[in-house]
């Protein structure tokens, strides 16, 4: 009786210690929705008496456990809402992209003739182009705010969803189960929906996942730039900006965003790969 | 074969053309790209002098076509913040891009090739497992914190390598890391799969037979089967660390085509932003047609079985 608990829990902790990306990401995506709740202090607060101060400094507003930014802002409160920022732009960048390349790659891979043609092609235009640079170019453009950003990084990933559901929807397209589902009287888009998305969708799950990690990234790095979302509102890219150019002085303002940024990109990419050998063993 | 390189070549040309025509329409998303290209402080006359000067007035196909024009000449304008031929400007900076993206992708090839090897050799083991974790790390490091982590430790703390800026090999050390990670990881996990996919044939298995010993094994067998998708990888990666120099070298501040994008946004010069989108988007196609040619040449099928 004793060894079938105990074997019942350690079955539990190897199951979260296999799926401990999954518990990150969810505790990231936790403290984004709670972040006013979990913030010790108001992210925009400054105190330019307590600026540049080392982590665990006892300020006007209390303990600043990560330390104080130039303006003497709260490193740990900033890097706590810095991850609404990142998720939203993540997840929306990612939706978005998403929903316009699986569209267009559907559309080709099952017309084919010259809207392939047509559509394939502009898939390679845009993929010729870095990414990053497109989405600077763009957001140099239009001028950064939250929801440009978001455009941008969607106009620039779609591409990468078009090859993948242009391949698979030209392996089901001709099935027959389509044909008879269109011999029915059923239409184009609804064949499309229904009867092919389904079947290739998991692929499709797949490369979003993997996205997430780098749409993550991009938002970043574009906010680390002066491209992103713009101050005082946090985020981490932003906060590295100051983090490097005062990394002779106060290393902590680099530190801790960047850690967290990396393990929330690093939880995302090893639940992405999870996931794709999942999907590819079930084949 | 001169078939198969015509039909690239056209491809190639036809995805530059498209490129060039897209940058235009991002150039008017929002209408008049005149105020792009002057300073906040610009007068209504300073507009009105510059939309004449530089034909914005004009219908939009008649701009088209005189972009499409200075394009085919490689007539890429002139920087009104700099007062300087934007090409003169751009090869200023290129030779300085060159290198680092060199020595990047010397980190990444010298490390993520052998370490690719090590995890198929070694897969279904532990220490396969922690290599892959490793190299996921690798991939999920943002240049930014891992550029900025290294000044900190070995530039600040450490006093081994200058923080920023060139002038030595030892300037480039860090810099080159830090762009290399991310190719580091990708070339890791290609070769892993690739070499996977090898040892599992018969060939491999009559050579083990024969008694031939793992190093020569790899060296004379796995290696050049498996280097097709290690070369149509490279092509990707030569714009990857083009796109990534814009960051790593903001966080070095070493002076190249990246740091000069930033620069330019920051001052509004717009002609030189557009010219070295444009510039990224032809290394990268000419990048992958010169894959295409290299991998038809390594595997014959490639060409025969495209006609």
């Amino acid at each position: 009786m004793a060894s079938a608990t105990r074997y019942r829990s350690r079955y539990i902790a190897g199951q979260l210690l296999a799926w401990w990306p999954a518990i990150l990401l969810g505790l990231m995506v936790l403290m984004a929705i709670l972040a006013p709740l979990i913030a010790p202090l108001d992210p925009n607060r400054q105190d330019l008496l307590g600026r540049l101060k080392l982590p665990g400094y006892e300020g006007r507003g209390g303990t600043y456990w990560l330390g104080t930014d130039e303006l003497g802002r709260d490193v740990l409160s900033r890097m706590i809402y810095g991850s609404r920022v990142s998720i939203t732009v993540a997840v929306l960048s990612v939706l978005l992209s998403g929903i316009v390349g699986v569209t267009v790659g559907m559309l080709a891979g099952y017309l084919r003739g010259w809207p392939e043609t047509i559509l394939m092609r502009l898939v390679d235009i845009f993929l010729s182009i870095p990414a990053i640079l497109l989405a600077i170019i763009t957001v140099a453009v239009l001028g950064p705010s939250f929801f440009n950003v978001i455009l941008v990084l969607a106009l620039t990933r779609w591409p990468r969803y078009a090859r993948v559901a242009y391949g698979q929807t030209m392996s089901i397209a001709r099935r027959p189960f389509v044909t008879l589902a269109r011999s029915m009287g059923c239409s184009v888009p609804r064949a499309l929906l229904l009867h092919i998305l389904p079947n290739i969708i998991s692929p499709i799950l797949v490369v979003a996942t993997l996205e997430f990690g780098l749409m993550v990234l991009f938002e970043a790095g574009l906010s680390f730039l002066g491209l992103g979302v713009q101050p005082p509102t946090a985020s981490w890219g932003a906060m590295l900006s100051t983090g490097r150019n005062y990394v002779t002085s106060a290393w902590w303002i680099a530190t801790f965003p960047g850690l967290a940024l990396f393990l929330l990109v690093l939880s995302a990419n090893l639940i992405g790969d999870r996931v794709s050998d999942i999907i590819g063993k079930g084949r | 074969m001169a078939s198969f390189l015509l039909n690239r070549l056209f491809q190639a040309l036809v995805t530059a053309f498209g490129v060039i025509t897209l940058v235009f329409f991002i150039q008017r998303l929002t209408g008049d790209p005149t105020a792009l290209l002057l300073p906040e402080t610009a007068t209504q006359k300073d507009f009105e002098a510059m939309r004449q000067t530089l034909g914005f007035d004009r219908p939009m196909i008649e701009q088209y076509l005189s972009f499409l024009g200075d394009m085919i000449r490689f007539d890429l304008g002139r920087s009104f913040i700099q007062n300087a031929p934007v090409s003169e400007i751009l090869a200023s900076r290129f030779p300085q891009t060159l290198q680092l993206a060199g020595g990047a992708l010397l980190v990444a090839f010298a490390i993520g090739l052998p370490v690719g090897v090590i995890m198929a050799l070694t897969r279904g083991r532990a220490i396969s497992r922690w290599i892959m974790g490793l190299v996921l790390a690798c991939q999920s490091m943002p240049t930014f914190w891992s550029g900025i982590m290294m000044i900190l430790v070995f530039g600040v703390w450490l006093k081994w390598l200058p923080p920023s800026g060139t002038g030595s090999l030892a300037h480039l050390v860090m810099p080159s890391i830090a762009l290399g990670l991310l190719s580091l990881a990708t070339y890791a996990r290609i070769t892993r799969s690739a070499v996977v996919d090898e040892l599992g044939r018969d060939y491999i298995r009559s050579a083990r037979a024969r008694g031939v010993r793992t190093p020569r094994l790899v060296r004379k067998h796995l290696l050049r089967n498996s280097a097709i998708p290690v070369i149509s990888i490279t092509a990707l990666e030569i714009s990857q660390l083009l796109a990534g120099a814009v960051i790593v070298e903001t966080v070095f501040a070493w002076p190249g085509l990246g740091q000069l994008t930033v620069q330019s946004i920051a001052s509004r010069d717009f002609a030189v932003v557009q010219a070295v989108v444009l510039l990224g988007a032809w290394v990268t196609i000419l990048a992958n047609l010169t894959a295409d040619i290299l991998y038809s040449l390594v595997d014959p099928r490639v060409r025969l079985g495209n006609q």
